[in-house]
């Protein structure tokens, strides 16, 4: 099964997609800087319990908007727009993974009461200069799935999607995808994944559950610590079997997790 | 045609296993086997090779910027341009360039060439180069996807700063400054002629078009090699309807000349291969990160480097590849100078950078090539392109009546008639 997918515009003008699908209280799900399909089986595990809203990111789908995407206050505040374009309800449970988890756990220190719940998994965003985590940006292809996999063969053919890298067209068309979304990403994470967010994160108000793969190699179970040190009221679970892409390895795990917590 | 004796200034020191063991020359080069007491003399040696080629009739000297790069020990080249600017009086300054974007304020560009201009008496060409993702990303932490913004920002903030007479606000979005007032100012108004060093990207093109700018294809891939991408080049000035003036483009290229063909080889072969095989030997991954190419540079780029299985590509290259794939152009006067013709016309070039010292190459033979290029070689190739010498667009235009260093040297002490004191 797959959610439907829809167009939304915020208020700034701003096109893109949204995966829209289930019932139950609202979930707005930020992706990482890997992106998000209408097929993604952590969105359609929590489809069963939430109505899921997963913004498709500038720079992530068709649409080139990401050049108005500057700095991290442009995407913290792209991300209450697309909720606000969403017109929910009320206050929606905030999700996001990785990149997603940084600006999740921006926008909920930003405005802080306009969320009712914030999960984050292994969210970017925090610097330990201690324990550096590895150079996403620095890497080749065929040396990322090493530290975002649990397992990384079985993760390369996740990343992939099927394709193969030998595959000149396929390669081609993975380099230009990966060029714009790693690009984007790049405005917040690079070359140091830290946008000062400690210096706000004390304002999160809400219950935040924290999860982690036990095998993240990229932010390592350290960074767990520390985000369960400086977030108020924080519940860190430790995902087996999962690394850095634990919402693709352990999808099962991650939607129970989630719905036992919101 | 201009000729332009360059010196990349490598370190001459790195270990036989270098590529077996060591990651990449380049961002994270271990640091360890920088030797500061050997680098005393060396710097020394590679600017009297700068000074060398002035002396040797060299239309210009040239210098770039490169950071935490093995194959370039400066990271600074304004100061050596200074050191330069003091120590000759006829070559022009060619600093190809100053990353503009990792300037803070770039503003620092247009005060720091201004000043090399004015004390060189208006012999610099002043290089902008966007810069490599070496250097511009991964060693000065620019984000990649918005460098070519922050490029553009500080490049019209220096041409301002240069061409305004009066103190202006730049409310730009990298850099807001109150009062622009550059001081001093270039010898050379509204500005020194400017180059931009490119790799090959459309966008690069067209700013050079736009603004009358010389494009420096700098590659260590030779002429060979090169002919596509200038090709694509010419293309694209005749599509935005530019004249096809050869001061559009230049071209860097390694050149060794000996007495004989066989003698070329025997003296330069194992500098150049040191050069090749180990100053060339940069971690991929440190070569594109994401963001900082154009989608349609990727689409057109290639890929194949990018693989597992081909991480062990750069087989150690023979002197035979290299000269026959036209990487360099070495042997004696005669066969490097109808290579060079044949170079400048194909490419339509109306400078060349020329590379002559390069990886470990002692000092003697430096200098026996740069001497025997200079009197054998570059005679026969100054003219090629007659109309160019009246094209004012691409070189500097130096005062005629400039200070010449020597000469204040030796009149300091005399104290002009009717002064008897220090009254400054």
């Amino acid at each position: 099964m797959s959610l439907d997918t829809r167009r939304i515009t915020t208020r700034r003008g701003i096109e893109g997609d949204v995966h829209t699908g289930g019932s139950g209280q609202d979930l707005v799900f930020l992706h990482g800087a890997g992106g998000v399909v209408a097929g993604d089986p952590l969105l359609n595990r929590l489809s069963e319990n939430y109505t899921v809203h997963a913004p498709v990111w500038p720079g992530f789908g068709p649409d080139a908007t990401e050049t108005l995407l500057e700095d991290m206050l442009d995407f913290t505040l792209h991300g209450w727009d697309v909720v606000d374009a969403l017109e929910l309800e009320g206050p929606p449970v905030l999700a996001g993974h990785s990149m997603g988890g940084m600006i999740a756990a921006e926008m909920a220190s930003v405005a802080r009461h306009d969320l009712s719940r914030l999960v984050l998994m292994a969210p970017a965003g925090m610097w330990d200069p201690d324990n550096p985590s590895p150079d996403l940006f620095a890497m080749l292809p065929f040396e990322m799935a090493e530290v975002l996999f649990h397992d990384p063969v079985v993760g390369e053919k996740l990343m992939m999607g099927g394709v193969d890298f030998g595959d000149n067209e396929a390669l081609s068309e993975f380099m230009v995808g990966n060029a714009r979304r790693l690009g984007t990403a790049g405005k917040i994470l690079f070359p140091i994944p830290n946008r000062r967010l400690s210096k706000r994160i004390h304002r999160i108000g809400v219950e935040t559950l924290l999860l982690w793969g036990r095998s993240d190699r990229l932010i390592d179970l350290a960074y767990a610590h520390m985000w369960d040190r400086l977030i108020p009221q924080a519940d860190l679970r430790i995902i087996d079997e999962a690394g850095h892409m634990l919402p693709v390895e352990q999808p099962d795990e991650v939607a129970r997790a989630v719905a036992s917590f919101a | 045609m201009k000729f332009v004796w360059f010196n990349l200034m490598p370190w001459p020191y790195l270990p036989d296993d270098f590529r077996e063991n060591h990651r990449s020359v380049w961002v994270d080069i271990d640091s360890k086997l920088f030797d500061p007491e050997k680098a005393n003399g060396l710097y020394h040696t590679y600017m009297d090779q700068l000074e060398f080629a002035d002396e040797m009739g060299f239309d210009g000297i040239g210098v770039n910027e490169h950071h935490q790069n093995g194959y370039g020990i400066m990271p600074s080249p304004n100061l050596i341009a200074a050191g330069l600017a003091r120590r000759t009086s006829q070559a022009a300054i060619c600093v190809i360039g100053n990353s503009i974007a990792l300037y803070n304020p770039p503003i620092r560009v247009a005060e720091e060439f201004a000043m090399l201009d004015v004390i060189s008496g208006g012999r610099l060409v002043a290089g902008f180069p966007v810069g490599t993702p070496m250097d511009t990303n991964f060693t000065y932490g620019q984000i990649p996807a918005l460098t070519r913004d922050k490029y553009d920002e500080a490049h019209e903030l220096i041409i301002r700063a240069w061409a305004e007479d009066e103190p202006f606000a730049f409310d730009g979005k990298y850099n807001q400054l109150r009062y622009v007032n550059c001081w001093p100012k270039p010898i050379q108004r509204p500005r020194p002629p400017i180059y931009v060093p490119g790799g090959g990207s459309i966008e690069t093109w067209d700013f050079c078009l736009e603004h009358d700018y010389n494009y420096s294809y700098l590659s260590f891939g030779g002429y060979k090699g090169g002919q596509i991408l200038l090709d694509g080049y010419w293309d694209r000035v005749a599509e935005l309807d530019k004249d096809e003036s050869p001061g559009r483009a230049s071209f860097a290229q390694i050149i060794c000349v000996a007495d004989t063909d066989q003698q070329a080889e025997e003296l330069y072969a194992e500098h150049i291969l040191y050069f090749y095989n180990r100053c060339l030997h940069v971690y991929p991954g440190f070569s594109d990160p994401p963001g900082y190419r154009t989608v349609n540079t990727i689409k057109a780029g290639k890929l194949n480097q990018l693989r597992r299985e081909n991480q062990q590509m750069f087989q150690n290259l023979t002197w035979k590849d290299l000269v026959d794939g036209g990487f360099v152009i070495a042997g004696s006067p005669e066969t490097v100078r109808e290579q060079m013709e044949s170079m400048i016309k194909s490419l339509r070039i109306g400078t060349v950078f020329g590379l002559f010292h390069m990886g470990d190459m002692p000092d003697w033979k430096t200098r026996f090539s740069t001497q025997l290029f200079a009197e054998k070689v570059m005679p026969g190739l100054q003219n090629i392109w007659p109309e160019l010498e009246a094209d004012e667009r691409w070189w500097c235009h130096p005062m005629a009546d400039r200070v010449k260093p020597e000469y204040t040297v030796e009149t300091a002490r005399q104290i002009p008639p009717g002064e008897t004191g220090m009254d400054i």
